[in-house]
């Protein structure tokens, strides 16, 4: 890094309104050549809107974007490109029934026939050890080797800065090491990076300098080798976070929620088939299965919940076997489920948030007599549902769309939680939440397992089933791993067993005293 | 200067009714700039379109009757759409309804009661319903598309038509014209009132429409059907059973065309004739738009459609219009509908910059 | 069987199939780049009525033909602003297309019926066209060869070009092609306009070629069987191709079996009438049957495009 090198980037002052919110209010930091520049903040915070504008999708409403130097105006992402700014999105804009090859061409702005195209492919992958076979349909590609197609689309374009939005989220720990080098390596040949996260250890691990976000705001830039992960954490957050309050020596009843053989094989084109799948919940127990997005997560929430029926004696509820029981029978007999998908999976968006109650808690609560709604009654445990658990909006009558993300997952959660299940299941309860929000649904569903309920939380939130639950798992191409202790078990352990190493039961066994994974 | 969809944070109400009324204003300026382009007298055409039916009291009573059908098939439509199962075969199972009632009326010819005309109606109702048996199984079983298989079935059931007029059903007596004997007087609609041509199935129209609303504003079916048109996950997470679904929806909307067939047939017509399509079926498609796919709706846009059916056939005695006219008046009703719809959950908005999906 | 009858057999089937031919042609490409019109039959209409009257006043074929793709393409555009620029349901405004394209077209050809259209000359020299035998090949109308090279162009352009890749991945993913920087609007309008073309020509066939004549509905449903055979064809031009001739054959069946005698010669006419729209739906059945999955379908297909950034 030269000091003396105009900034590749400089943005100053720049501020973008959203109908009701400002996404980036006054922004400004700096960006060296060969710089790694982290740009830390909660889910929320404004990142994605930043960086957006940088690259021309967004156009910023007021403030200066300054590209080595000169002052420039980012109308479109062909622009962006053509500056030389590269990025590889958190969502991946692939094309599932393309090649490779097909879909690195079309991110490309010049016209390379297509064996000139894949020669320069190959040279990069090459460099870079980002091995692909270029003629693969993606749709047949692990979620680390789409990311290596961005990452090799963006990097054929030459670029000066390179932009990643969240890139670990998806990935398995090695997989996160892997990348580390290959921006490493980028950065030491004068690409600057500028590296999206919320992960402070990434952070601490990665990048030169640390500008934190806070509702949308630069709340500060900083070297994050310097900096402790609490303080930057702190900043990050804002006023102190309350703590999760579990009881103290808590002990669990007799198992209440008993899965056994459970396979599935999966219809859809590019579903994942579950294999064998076991675990035990007791009653008061918090059970985490982790694991990396689209390793059968979907799958097993649909199988518990009853959506894909499966074999009678796979699935048992205290002495009840419930394998082959549709949802509605599942919900009488104490089984509540959340899935992961909010608008139109968990509620509908179109309907008042009343009629959603209608949707999963008819039965349980008696809101049906004679073939009959009883909209009264559904009214008034919508309303019990906002005010205990804080939902802001307008009342049992507004749709579930005009609620935003955190409050319709606070109201589908209370929904759920206030049926008073024996069973609850939840797959993300916190994605896409903000801080305040999480920390209520957390609360939630401690204090449910306290009641005696058995709660399984499927989550590829490490940090969040580590803090939330007494014991976990991990599931891989379909498969659980055995059944572990939180706080008897160390992130490599779970690391590898995310990335497909499936252990044996000797080899999950963790030998107490390495680096164990202790809530963040 | 590019314009914008912004979604609105709640579905306007204003919108949801305002759609409709402004759909058939634009639909009568546009409509008379057509006509006038098109060489004809485009104000006078929808003036004797719209207003005509009514201005002359005369006209009233064939409104009434003219809407019965359109509703009663709507009404079922609308049920149909509203769980994402698109009928489209209404036209056919119409056909069917009459066909079935016809098939009893047949066979009673020398038979007198009470009972004969009820068992008409049913047997009429059960071959709606017969027809859209077909899509439903193929759909719920094969995953065959059901907009392709109602629509095919329509032009079958047409030609079974023609085939028994042609032969086991003509009238011997019919001068070997393709038709059937006129029903007894046990076989057809009674009139409401003597010396009018207003039959019972007018009525029946409005009972028919009372109680739908009333289950899909109530009941757990009704709420069965919107879930699952709106949200086939949450559906299926609540407990719902889609491919059920499926079946009861083109159940109900079959069996509601099969009793418009068969009243129909059993009213104004008295026997089949070649003629009996008349593409009540179709049209309903649009009156089930119109009335926001809502029950009660469809009462109102029945009767607008209704409006342009003898409008139409006003205009084609005093202006030579041909009948199919009314189908550019219909079509542009649901474009200008559909278009209308849009802003009920979003809002236009101006924006002066290009926007980022822009490759030179 | 003679030669000659097996040749009349052939040329026959292929005029009938060329329409549907060309409407799945422009369909394909339609659905391709992600969009479900079903206003097919009203296109072909609106194009069968306009080549009618242009070739009727104007006394060129060629002209009529241009016209009636014009006509087609300006039609679609309708079901474009609606369903693309308003984001309005493809199932309803296809159908409304349907219904106004019947519409319109009776209105506009009240004054032409009865009239009758100048036919194409023939473009290879007589002895080969009206050869009995060598008419099998160079004995068709000039629009049978067109839809032959626009099955193969549109192959070639689907798999070849640049411009068709970015056309697939418009269908497959609109939010990546959007966030990438295609126009996924600009793509589908192109789409659309050319599927009205298309159709617009398939419905010139019937007017200037097929009956010749103008008559209210003369396409009969053909537009739907079009849209029947691209799921047929599984999104592949030259399946499509297959499909088409095959359908072409099972429209002529009536015509040999009463020229065979026979136990056939003794059904109905209406049963033969009614054989294409169920021979439609025993295809639509065998395809499910026969695919795991949807085999080839475009991802986003009949979906509205709303970008979220």
């Amino acid at each position: 890094m030269d000091a003396e090198l105009p900034f590749r980037l400089e943005l100053a002052g720049i501020t973008k309104r959203f109908p009701g919110v400002v996404a980036n209010d006054d922004v400004g930091f700096a960006v060296r050549p060969g710089e790694i520049h982290a740009l830390l903040g909660e889910n929320g915070a404004g990142k994605s809107t930043l960086v957006k504008m940088i690259y021309g999708i967004l156009q910023p409403d007021a403030g200066t974007i300054t590209w080595n130097g000169h002052p420039v105006v980012v109308p479109n992402p062909k622009a962006a490109r053509k500056l030389g700014i590269g990025m590889v999105f958190q969502h991946f804009s692939l094309f599932e029934a393309l090649t490779v090859l097909e879909n690195i061409a079309l991110g490309l702005d010049a016209k390379v026939p297509a064996r000139e195209l894949e020669s320069r492919i190959r040279a990069i992958m090459q460099q870079y050890g980002l091995m692909l076979d270029p003629h693969r349909i993606v749709s047949t590609l692990s979620v680390g080797e789409r990311q290596r197609i961005e990452i090799v689309r963006a990097l054929l374009l030459e670029p000066q800065l390179l932009i990643m939005d969240e890139p670990t989220s998806v990935l398995t720990p090695q997989e996160v090491d892997q990348l580390f080098v290959v921006l490493r390596q980028l950065a030491q040949e004068g690409c600057s990076i500028l590296y999206i996260s919320h992960k402070l250890h990434e952070i601490k691990a990665l990048c030169d300098t640390a500008t934190i976000l806070r509702g949308g705001k630069v709340v500060d830039t900083c070297d994050p080798k310097v900096e402790t992960s609490r303080s930057m954490a702190e900043k990050m957050i804002g006023a102190g976070l309350k703590d999760i309050v579990k009881g103290k020596n808590r002990t669990f009843g007799a198992p209440r929620f008993s899965v056994k053989h459970l396979s599935l094989k999966s219809d859809a084109q590019f579903g994942v088939s579950l294999e064998d799948i076991g675990f035990e919940v007791r009653a008061g127990e918090i059970f985490g299965i982790a694991g990396v997005a689209g390793n059968g997560q979907n799958e097993l929430l649909l199988a518990l919940d009853g959506e894909v029926p499966v074999g009678r004696d796979a699935i048992v509820m205290d002495t009840t076997a419930v394998g082959e029981l549709h949802p509605s029978e599942r919900r009488k007999l104490g089984l509540c489920a959340v899935p992961e998908e909010r608008h139109g999976h968990a509620a509908v968006s179109d309907f008042t948030l009343s009629d959603n109650t209608v949707l999963t808690a008819r039965d349980r609560l008696r809101m049906v007599t004679g073939g009959l709604i009883k909209a009264g009654a559904a009214k008034t445990y919508t309303g019990e549902v906002i005010t205990t658990f804080a939902v802001k909006a307008l009342g049992p009558s507004a749709t579930a769309g005009s609620l935003s993300g955190g409050n319709l997952q606070k109201y589908i959660m209370g929904r759920e939680i206030l049926q008073k299940p024996s069973v609850l299941v939840v797959s993300q309860p916190t994605w896409g939440v903000d801080a305040g929000a999480a920390a209520a649904i957390h609360q939630a569903i401690v204090d449910l397992a306290a009641q005696g309920s058995a709660v399984v939380v499927i989550s590829q939130d490490l940090d969040e089933l580590l803090a939330l639950c007494d014991t976990l798992a991990v599931i891989n191409s379909g498969r659980l791993s055995q059944k572990m202790v939180v706080g008897e078990v160390s992130i490599e352990e779970i690391g590898l067993l995310m990335g497909g190493v499936h252990g044996t039961a000797e080899e999950t066994h963790i030998a107490p005293g390495a680096a164990h994974a202790v809530p963040a | 200067m590019q314009f914008r969809l912004e979604k609105r944070p709640q579905p306007s109400r204003l919108m949801l009714y305002a759609a409709p009324v402004l759909a058939v204003l634009l639909t009568m300026v546009a409509g008379a700039v057509l006509f006038s382009a098109l060489g004809y007298n485009g104000i006078g055409a929808v003036l004797e379109i719209f207003t005509k039916p009514l201005t002359n009291p005369l006209k009233w009573q064939d409104l009434g009757v003219k809407a019965a059908p359109l509703i009663i098939i709507a009404v079922g439509l609308s049920i149909a759409y509203r769980a994402n199962v698109w009928n489209i075969g209404a036209e056919g199972q119409y056909v069917a309804g009459a066909l079935g009632g016809t098939a009893v009326a047949l066979l009673t010819m020398k038979m007198q009661g009470p009972w004969i005309l009820p068992v008409m109606i049913l047997c009429g109702i059960l071959a709606g319903m017969a027809l859209a048996a077909i899509p439903a199984f193929l759909k719920t079983q094969l995953d065959v598309n059901e907009i392709l298989t109602t629509l095919m079935l329509n032009y079958a059931v047409v030609q079974l038509l023609y085939f028994l007029l042609r032969t086991s059903w003509k009238d011997p007596m019919g001068f070997s014209f393709p038709k059937t004997p006129l029903f007894t007087a046990s076989q057809s609609l009674p009139f409401l009132w003597p010396g009018t041509i207003m039959h019972w199935g007018v009525p029946t129209a409005i009972v028919v429409a009372l109680v739908a609303w009333f289950v899909m504003s109530r009941s757990v079916f009704g709420f069965q059907v919107r879930v699952v048109g709106s949200a086939p996950n949450a559906a299926r997470y609540g407990g719902f059973s889609a491919k059920r679904t499926v079946w009861l929806a083109l159940l109900v909307s079959g069996g509601l065309a099969g009793l418009a067939g068969v009243l129909e047939a059993a009213g104004p017509f008295r026997q089949l004739v070649p003629a009996f399509p008349t593409g009540y079926g179709f049209t309903a498609i649009i009156v089930a738009f119109l009335g926001r796919l809502s029950p009660l709706g469809c009462v109102i846009a029945g009767l607008v459609l209704a409006i342009s059916y003898v409008g139409g056939e006003v205009a084609q005695t005093t202006l030579g219009l041909p009948s199919a006219a009314t189908g550019i008046f219909q079509g542009m009703l649901l474009f200008f509908l559909l278009a209308g719809d849009v802003f009920v959950r979003y809002r236009l908005k101006a924006v002066s910059t290009r926007p980022a999906g822009e490759a030179a | 069987m003679s030669i000659e009858f097996i040749v009349a057999i052939i040329v026959a089937i292929v005029l009938v199939a060329t329409p549907i031919l060309l409407a799945g042609l422009g369909e394909l490409v339609v659905e391709k780049a992600g969009v479900l019109n079903l206003g097919v039959e009203g296109m072909m209409l609106i194009g069968a009525v306009t080549g009618f009257a242009v070739t009727a006043t104007f006394g060129n074929p060629y002209l009529g033909v241009l016209a009636a793709a014009l006509a087609g393409s300006a039609a679609s555009m309708i079901f474009g602003f609606l369903t693309l620029s308003l984001s309005a349901n493809q199932v309803a405004t296809g159908l409304a297309l349907t219904i106004f394209g019947g519409g319109f077209s009776a209105l506009a050809g009240k004054a032409f019926l009865g009239r009758t259209v100048p036919a194409f000359t023939q473009l290879f020299p007589g002895e080969l066209a009206t050869h009995p035998i060598w008419r099998v090949i160079f004995g068709y109308s000039p629009i049978v060869y067109f839809s032959l090279f626009m099955c193969a162009a549109i192959a070639w352009f689907l798999k070849r070009t640049r411009s068709g890749l970015i056309l697939r991945a418009v269908g497959e993913n609109d939010l990546s092609a959007h966030s990438i920087g295609y126009s996924v609007l600009g793509v589908r309008y192109a789409a659309v306009a050319f599927g009205g073309a298309m159709a617009g020509i398939a419905g010139s066939m019937f007017s200037l070629v097929l009956t010749p004549i103008w008559a209210e509905g003369l396409t009969a449903g053909r537009g739907w069987i079009a849209l029947a055979l691209v799921v047929f064809a599984a999104w592949k031009p030259y399946r499509l191709l297959i499909g088409a001739y095959l359908f072409g054959a099972v429209m002529t069946l009536e015509v040999h079996a009463k020229a065979a005698g026979g136990f056939f010669s003794a059904l109905p006419s209406e049963l033969w009438a009614a054989l294409p729209y169920l021979a439609t739906i025993v295809v639509l059945v065998l395809i499910s049957l026969r695919r795991s999955g949807l085999s080839g379908a475009p991802a986003c297909l009949g979906k509205p495009f709303i970008p979220t950034a």
